[in-house]
């Protein structure tokens, strides 16, 4: 089935792409996986019948966030993180602490797993109640946004605006206040 | 067809790596990337169950993420040159001079 494996290729990409995000120290290399890693989960998008989504996560993640996060990791020539600052003797940093807090880790991945096999609901297709026509329709999502959440939509443009203006007054140099 | 929970599952991981990120890394980018990765993996659970449910909204939902995912990444990454001038380090144990 080219469905499955498809989802499987995608999913698998996302996965180790992030795996491999916060396995490494060069931010270079982490912020370029990263978008591997978001556009793997445009292809799962697209898979949900959810095209805007896969585009949007495209341009504006893979396109806009990620390309500022490159032109800071360049602009301040940002260092590898280096093992010498790492102070060891903070009592959380304790090996035995540290070997703790990992297996409680693997232990919510191990629980929310078994929690979402166990549910006998989930276990029906994604695609096997509902028309994907009604959720792929980009004149339906805007219909719905702009009737519904017009409110929604107004506040996040005062949000853009105050991140934008604060995004300028933070990374101002001081000797110009 | 794939099942729902598959998607879950994948969502599941993907946001248990970005807590982990956060925890582990010493690199305040790299902690500000897994934060991208856990509003990614709750994204993609708002597309599936949306799917699921036949509604739009789950994708509205989505679409709101991301201009606040914007917003964040904004501020944050101008808080990260403000700190990079002040210690010459993106090390987040640097800057404790508030704590005391």
């Amino acid at each position: 089935m080219p469905e499955t494996l498809v989802f499987y290729l995608f999913a698998g990409l996302a996965i180790g792409a992030s795996a491999l995000v916060i396995g490494q120290r060069n931010p270079m290399y982490s912020v370029m996986l990263l978008i591997a890693s978001f556009g793997a989960l445009a292809g799962l998008y697209i898979q949900l019948d959810a095209p805007f989504a896969a585009v949007a996560q495209i341009i504006v993640y893979a396109g806009a966030i990620m390309v500022l996060f490159l032109f800071v990791v360049m602009l301040l020539n940002a260092p590898q993180e280096d093992a010498a600052a790492y102070d060891r003797t903070h009592p959380l940093r304790h090996p035995a602490v540290t070997r703790f807090g990992a297996l409680l880790a693997g232990l919510l991945v191990v629980q929310l797993s078994w929690a979402l096999v166990r549910a006998n609901q989930l276990a029906q297709p994604v695609a096997g109640r509902t028309d994907g026509a009604i959720v792929s329709s980009v004149r339906e999502l805007g219909r719905v946004l702009f009737e519904r959440h017009g409110f929604a939509f107004e506040a996040t443009s005062i949000l853009i605006l105050v991140a934008m203006v604060g995004a300028v007054v933070l990374a101002r140099r001081e000797d110009h206040a | 067809m794939i099942p729902l929970s598959h998607y879950l599952i994948v969502s599941a991981i993907l946001f248990a790596l970005g807590t982990a990120g956060v925890f582990l890394r010493r690199n305040l980018i790299t902690i500000l990337l897994s934060v991208e990765i856990m509003l990614n993996a709750v994204n993609l659970t708002f597309v599936a169950f949306g799917r699921v449910a036949g509604d739009v909204n789950g994708q509205i939902i989505v679409f709101f993420v991301m201009t606040v995912a914007a917003a964040e990444a904004a501020v944050g990454l101008a808080l990260v040159i403000a700190l990079f001038r002040h210690r010459e380090s993106l090390n987040p144990d640097a800057f404790t001079s508030l704590k005391w």
